[in-house]
């Protein structure tokens, strides 16, 4: 019974890290993608987006190849900085985010290219510095596109496996998330914890979607607009 | 000399080329761009607002050099202290009117409160007769209520000149009428230097002290001399005494 706790509460820590350092990086790139034209912006979206359509495990073992030891970055990180990331619940977190990083880039990309520009230019004739335009014009216009796209990524992070699983392992207690400890109870004929498992997940998984159903941008034009 | 322009600039869209060019200086406090659509008098006064980077020459507005291209001036728009009245208004549909007003006033990160104090604030409410819809966000307000309150957000900022773009077209005909009469009367009152583009000869009629006709990026020479010519036979009659509400 303490088992499915750990689990739970180790798969909601993986989670949310991921969606922190999502919210941070898929807005980051999603305003930068939004607002700036170059040469091979459609290519680098397209690679941005991979990790959406690829097996998991594939996605898993381009990360445990990068992050191993044996590569320039990994031994880079140990030798400078003493971290290891592989069978750790850091290393699931990056798994995590990396898989659902689309599901918040993509969404807040099509947020932040929905706000009227000439609203931003507005803003800047009145002599309101850019970093201000960003929190009090653009920000507030986009974030319930954004915040969907958040929600989801939650429960993209939440349900992780394939990747979790080749990056961090299957460790009790450390690297064990609530999807992983399904697989392994199921696996061991132990049912009761599986069907404990099961329903916690998926009760999280419908208040999370519903939530994010509230949210999505097609029921903010009737509403406030 | 209150605007002094010698500009450039190339605007490329697909295999089209449109040149813009422009020498032009005028001393009038009252300056209307007269032009058809694409005659490029909205990236004129984009050029002199800071939201368009002309490619060579010089942009002097009441005594300041705003872009100089070969000294490497370029101020930014927050620094040129003009007021633009977009042709939609570009109200902020997340803030009430009130807010909106507030906008420029309120400095850091984050927005006005919807009840934020200020005289400031309140005179301009009630310069434009406001108050009643001030908590109200752009979308529940009038054309006229709209127009007022973009104004309002543009004058709070005391700014060295007003640049009108097409500021009547998204009004109806008789809202038109009144609203020209209301901002020609403001516009007495405050003193503050205009700058009108339009497609609208009426708008010349009522607004323009000195008139710039523009065809096809260049001066068009010989409306111009018709302009004149006609503004001399007629002359702009000062705005008649206020009679009716807002002011």
């Amino acid at each position: 019974m303490d088992a499915v706790w750990v689990a739970l509460s180790l798969s909601l820590k993986v989670a949310g890290w991921a969606t922190a350092l999502n919210i941070v990086l898929g807005i980051s790139v999603g305003y930068f993608l939004a607002r700036t034209r170059f040469f091979g912006r459609d290519v680098l979206d397209t690679l941005l987006t991979l990790p959406m359509v690829m097996p998991p495990t594939v996605l898993g073992y381009y990360l445990l190849v990068l992050m191993g030891r044996r590569s320039t970055f990994g031994a880079w990180l140990y030798d400078s900085f003493g971290i290891n990331l592989i069978f750790t619940w850091q290393g699931a977190v990056i798994a995590a985010t990396v898989v659902a990083f689309p599901l918040v880039f993509k969404p807040a990309r099509a947020a932040f290219e929905a706000v009227d520009s000439e609203l931003e230019q507005a803003a800047r004739v009145l002599g309101v510095s850019e970093l201000a335009i960003f929190f009090r014009v653009t920000l507030p216009l986009a974030w319930r596109g954004i915040l969907a796209g958040v929600l989801l990524a939650f429960a993209r992070a939440l349900g992780e496996f394939g990747a979790t699983l080749m990056v961090a392992g299957s460790i009790p207690g450390k690297t064990q998330t609530l999807s992983i400890a399904v697989y392994e109870a199921v696996q061991a004929g132990k049912d009761g914890t599986a069907n404990m498992l099961v329903v916690i997940t998926s009760i999280v998984c419908v208040v999370v979607l519903l939530t994010a159903s509230r949210l999505a941008p097609g029921r903010v034009s009737e509403r406030s607009r | 000399m209150f605007l002094d322009v010698d500009l450039s600039k190339t605007m490329r869209s697909g295999k089209r080329e449109f040149h813009l060019h422009l020498n032009y200086a005028s001393s009038s406090d009252r300056l209307v761009v007269l032009g058809p659509s694409g005659s490029g008098k909205s990236l004129l006064l984009q050029m002199i607002a800071g939201l368009l980077k002309p490619d060579r020459g010089y942009l002097k507005l009441a005594g300041r050099t705003l872009f100089d291209h070969t000294q490497g001036i370029n101020l930014t728009p927050q620094q040129r202290q003009v007021a633009f009245l977009f042709q939609n208004y570009a109200l902020f549909p997340h803030l009430s009117v009130r807010q909106n007003i507030a906008f420029s006033l309120h400095h850091g990160l984050f927005n006005p409160r919807p009840k934020m104090i200020s005289k400031t604030v309140d005179y301009w409410l009630e310069t434009f007769a406001l108050e009643p819809v001030q908590h109200q966000r752009p979308h529940e307000l009038s054309g006229g209520q709209r127009q007022r309150t973009a104004l309002a957000r543009a004058l709070v900022t005391e700014p060295r000149a007003l640049l009108l773009d097409e500021p009547f077209s998204a009004l109806d005909p008789d809202l038109r009428i009144h609203m020209r009469k209301e901002l020609r009367q403001l516009q007495e009152r405050l003193a503050v230097p205009l700058i009108l583009i339009t497609h609208d000869v009426e708008d010349v009629q009522v607004f323009a002290e000195q008139t710039l006709c523009l065809k096809d990026g260049q001066m068009d020479l010989e409306r111009q001399q018709l302009i004149q010519a006609c503004s001399t036979l007629n002359p702009i009659k000062k705005p008649e005494p206020v009679t009716d509400s807002g002011f």
